[in-house]
């Protein structure tokens, strides 16, 4: 096929839960890769986003390189997609949110149960943590939601086969999960 | 001759005194709903049941049935403002549903389910609210509650006693706990209670009883809640 449908993938703060099960589509990835081909993806390691039909983006917004990502696939992808509980609301991660970051940062790097070698990382090529974390659609636009903690491979195959065909995706009860 | 009123276009009887949410139910149709419960004195907070009634908004579950209503319920503007309400709910409170024990078994997150609702929309406050585990058998997570006043009622009416209220208002509103030092375990709340099971949400729990039954196999992984809430409420009204 001459024009393939362009797709690109990240995991922001996500644990790639939600790409381990985009690939539990099976063999259903061979019908996808005659007609898809993937862009900046882990699947890829292409380093930047390119011009692409579809971002799929999953994990919220933890820290100044997952901001810099997300706009870059914003402006890069015709349609977004928030994948999974933690682009959608903030997900586990986001149980930060309403402790200050600085009690966190002790806690973990400074006074925390078995800390040896107490301090607070600031190598500069580390990204700063932002003081909460944020579901992607506090900071773009997203066209599209696939909720599930992580969406289950169907979800995946649904969404995609009904854009592929044309058609304004749905999911019908029995995929609507939040867990 | 009966009474009718008239909702979506069918005929539906009533007898004088039920709520237009009470009639509804006796003949099989589904008003979504949360703060209502047939065995309780109706509340009319979270405004899930919200109907038109002769072209106003109503809440059903307050509102009486009465002679010749002409009653809009189950239609797409109705539906798209109770996902709104139901978003509200979801960002005004911390609603972590994977790491939920209630997941599955939930009815805001079933009613979200049947409302389609794929993202709550608007940003999130991500509140600080507490845990009391404080109780040796229950545990109240605030993160979770839709301020229903369900378990306020059922203390009071079904228990006999008076373990829990509703105070403040707007973004300060909050569920007490009616004990000296505010927590439950001083309180005479006891596992057997009503007060303690009726929860719709994940906010008051049952310690030790979470995973019996594994996700995926729980009530709403299934079934609708329109169809599980008719069954279960024809019955509490006796039909
Ligand atoms: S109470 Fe319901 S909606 Fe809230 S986190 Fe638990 S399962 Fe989800
Ligand atoms: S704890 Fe549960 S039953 Fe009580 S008001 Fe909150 S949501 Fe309603
Ligand atoms: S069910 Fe009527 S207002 Fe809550």
């Amino acid at each position: 096929m001459a024009n393939k449908i362009r797709i690109a993938t990240t995991s922001l703060g996500g644990c790639f839960g939600c790409h381990m099960s985009f690939l539990d589509i099976d063999e259903h990835i061979l019908e996808l890769a005659e007609v898809v081909e993937f862009d900046r993806s882990p699947f890829t390691d292409i380093e930047h986003c390119s011009n692409s039909d579809i971002g799929l983006i999953e994990g919220g917004v933890c820290n100044s390189e997952n901001v810099h990502v997300l706009r870059e696939f914003r402006k890069n992808c015709k349609i977004l997609v928030a994948v999974g509980a933690c682009a959608i609301n903030g997900g586990l991660p986001a149980m930060r949110n309403h402790i200050p970051l600085e009690e966190c940062l002790n806690e973990s790097y400074r006074d925390g149960i078995g800390v040896e070698n107490a301090q607070i990382p600031n190598d500069p090529e580390l990204p700063l943590l932002l003081d909460k974390v944020y579901p992607i659609h506090e900071l773009v636009k997203v066209d599209y939601y696939l909720p599930g903690c992580p969406p289950s491979a169907d979800v995946f195959w649904k969404f995609l086969t009904d854009l592929i065909a044309g058609q304004e995706p749905s999911l019908p009860y029995d995929l609507v999960h939040y867990d | 001759m009966s009474k009718t009123i008239n909702i979506d276009g069918k005929d539906i009887p009533f007898t004088e005194g039920q709520t237009i949410i009470e009639a509804a139910t006796d003949a099989g149709v589904y008003v979504p709903h949360l703060c209502h419960n047939p065995d309780y004195t109706p509340h009319g907070s979270c405004k899930l049941c919200t109907v038109k009634v002769n072209g106003r908004n109503c809440s059903a579950c307050t509102f009486p049935a009465m002679e010749g209503q002409e009653i809009m319920n189950n239609t797409q503007e109705l539906n798209n403002d109770r996902q709104k309400i139901t978003q509200m709910l979801f960002v005004e409170g911390n609603h972590f549903c994977p790491s939920c024990e209630k997941t599955g078994n939930c009815e805001l997150q079933a009613v979200a389910y049947s409302l389609n609702m794929l993202d709550n929309h608007f940003p999130h406050f991500f509140s600080n609210r507490e845990l009391d585990a404080s109780h040796p058998d229950i545990l109240i997570d605030h993160n979770r509650c839709i301020f229903c006043n369900l378990c306020v009622r059922a203390s009071q009416e079904t228990d006999g006693k008076n373990v829990f209220a509703l105070s403040g208002r707007g973004i300060n509103k909050k569920l007490i706990i009616n004990s000296a030092s505010g927590q439950l375990k001083d309180s005479n709340i006891s596992v057997q209670d009503k007060a303690a099971h009726i929860c719709p949400t994940g906010a008051i729990l049952i310690k030790r009883t979470g995973y019996f039954v594994p996700i995926g196999e729980r009530i709403y992984d299934k079934q609708r809640i329109d169809q599980v809430s008719l069954n279960k409420e024809k019955k509490q009204l006796g039909k």
